[in-house]
């Protein structure tokens, strides 16, 4: 099967300064990675990448045919931190900003109108779509910047961190929503909370300088290192839990 | 009453009318994108830099506002390019460029020999001393402006709104970000004459702030501006006739106050 993407001995950094060695990386359909590792690690520049918005220095990222960004672009959530919260744009046009390259010959004004009303509907915020993005709480925002980056009905769905400033609640309903969304689109989903997306995904991409891919969503001691701090889970009653053997280092 | 009518009779009077018309329309639709986009920084800057071109213009000998439009051109691309390009930190290549224009401007009018009547004009803005071809060039603005914000709206929406959102889906990003810029200097320097260098910001930033209270969308926002910026021209203009006073300054009085009780009233009856 050929891979949605594929990322062959990539190279990334920033004033020749590379952050991320030689990564390699193959995305297929219906996968769900979670992306994790420690902040400066790499995460957001790998996806930066994948994104466009940074060439590589060496290596490349090859793209199934079908997968281009005036018909199907790869749908993405940004980190909700980044958005300006004063600015004077209502749900519905953020929503719409999702459909910003598709030509009037493929699909027209009416039919964008629709598609944002339903999905708004199937998000249940149809009844904030004339409110200004500032007025949203978080759990609102997240679930706007989904529909925007569902709009294009992308293969490919690329998350950034999407459980910050959001309440438990619906940080549960956001993962069930992603599960349902799996069945036909790969996710690819970036998180710095260990604990809470491996029981969603189905394989982990550790990156922290290097990557390393575990094709199973399995958390090891190793991981947790990574992180270069002491972690302990805490929870009420019993969490399923797994730990696993080390990578297995270059060089 | 008949004071009012009157006025309109006299053909210095018909002409500031229409600069304000031309003035509100360019400066609300323009400002709502600079407020929005968080550059009016960028936008003073611009404004302050086009004095070095007025400034040579005088020595020269030419049309100062040709010497503005360059200047102020060429400090909108300079700005951005010194920021991406040479990564000059931003709010630092914009005090480079608004500090370097008003000083050349400063040593061209000391250079230039005798007295320099209009500098005043155009430092403080004189509405009831605009010529005809002077709103020739603020109608084209005025066309340009709209055709632009119509065409390009959704966007210049999104990529005001999601820069990386919008460069990620494939839009030209920088190309957008220079043509607006452009725009910005142009608008800018087309309304030096209404309110002057030193005062012009406000009319692209206070009437933004006021029809900002009443509205969150960004297209009722451009409209919106236009007519607040509309009515404290109007009023500025026809208070400092009456009392005799500068009008640029009045003009920007009067927005502020307008702006005040606006929001006040959004305080008890909103």
């Amino acid at each position: 099967m050929e891979p949605l993407i594929k990322i062959k001995d990539l190279t990334l950094g920033y004033d020749r300064e590379p952050v991320l060695h030689k990564v390699n990386l193959e995305i297929f359909e219906k996968d769900f990675v979670g992306v994790i590792g420690p902040n400066g690690g790499g995460k957001t520049t790998l996806l930066k990448a994948v994104l466009g918005l940074l060439a590589p220095m060496s290596g490349k990222i090859i793209f199934r045919k079908d997968i281009n960004k005036q018909k199907k672009p790869i749908g993405y959530l940004p980190q909700v931190k980044h958005i300006d919260r004063n600015f004077p744009i209502t749900v519905f046009e953020v929503v719409r900003s999702g459909a910003i390259m598709q030509s009037p010959a493929d699909i027209t004004n009416a039919e964008i109108r629709k598609r944002v009303e339903d999905l708004l509907v199937e998000m249940g915020i149809s009844h904030i779509r004339n409110k200004a993005i500032g007025e949203l709480s978080g759990g609102q925002m997240q679930r706007v910047f989904l529909c925007r980056a569902l709009l294009s009905d992308p293969k490919v769905l690329i998350l950034d961190e999407p459980d910050t400033f959001v309440d438990n609640h619906f940080e549960g309903e956001l993962y069930e929503k992603l599960k349902q969304l799996n069945k036909e689109k790969a996710i690819i989903l970036v998180s710095h909370d260990v604990g809470t997306i491996s029981s969603y995904v189905k394989t982990i991409a550790c990156v922290n300088g290097e990557l390393h891919y575990h094709p199973d969503n399995i958390i090891t001691q190793d991981q947790l290192n990574s992180y270069n701090c002491p972690i302990k889970l805490i929870t009420h009653g019993e969490i399923p839990h797994t730990v696993l053997k080390h990578h297995h280092q270059h060089e | 009453m008949s004071n009012f009518i009157d006025l309109f009779s006299y053909a210095f009077f018909q002409k500031a009318f229409l600069a304000a018309v031309f003035a509100s329309i360019s400066c609300g639709i323009v400002g709502s994108y600079i407020v929005a986009r968080r550059i009016v920084f960028i936008s003073g800057g611009i404004t302050h830099a086009s004095f070095g071109g007025i400034g040579l213009a005088f020595l020269m000998g030419f049309n100062p506002l040709v010497g503005a439009v360059i200047f102020a051109v060429g400090a909108a691309l300079g700005i951005q390019f010194f920021t991406k390009v040479a990564r000059v930190r931003e709010d630092s290549s914009i005090a480079i460029f608004w500090s370097f224009g008003m000083a050349l401007g400063i040593i061209f009018v000391f250079m230039t020999p005798g007295y320099t009547p209009n500098l005043m004009s155009y430092l403080f803005g004189n509405i009831l001393t605009v010529t005809i071809s002077e709103l020739w060039w603020m109608f084209i603005l005025n066309v340009v402006v709209i055709l632009f914000f119509s065409v390009f709206f959704r966007k210049i929406l999104y990529i005001a709104f999601d820069e990386e959102f919008a460069r990620a889906a494939g839009l030209p990003v920088s190309l957008f970000n220079y043509l607006t810029i452009t725009l910005v200097a142009l608008t800018v320097v087309l309304n030096i004459r209404v309110v002057g260098i030193i005062l012009i910001l406000s009319l692209l930033t206070i009437p933004q702030a006021a029809a900002n209270l009443f509205t969150k969308d960004f297209k009722h926002l451009l409209i919106l501006s236009s007519v607040f910026a509309f009515i404290g021209t109007l009023a500025g203009l026809f208070i400092s006739y009456f009392m005799d006073i500068p009008s640029g300054a009045t003009i920007i009085f009067t927005l502020v106050v307008m702006f005040g009780l606006l929001r006040l009233y959004k305080q008890f009856f909103r």
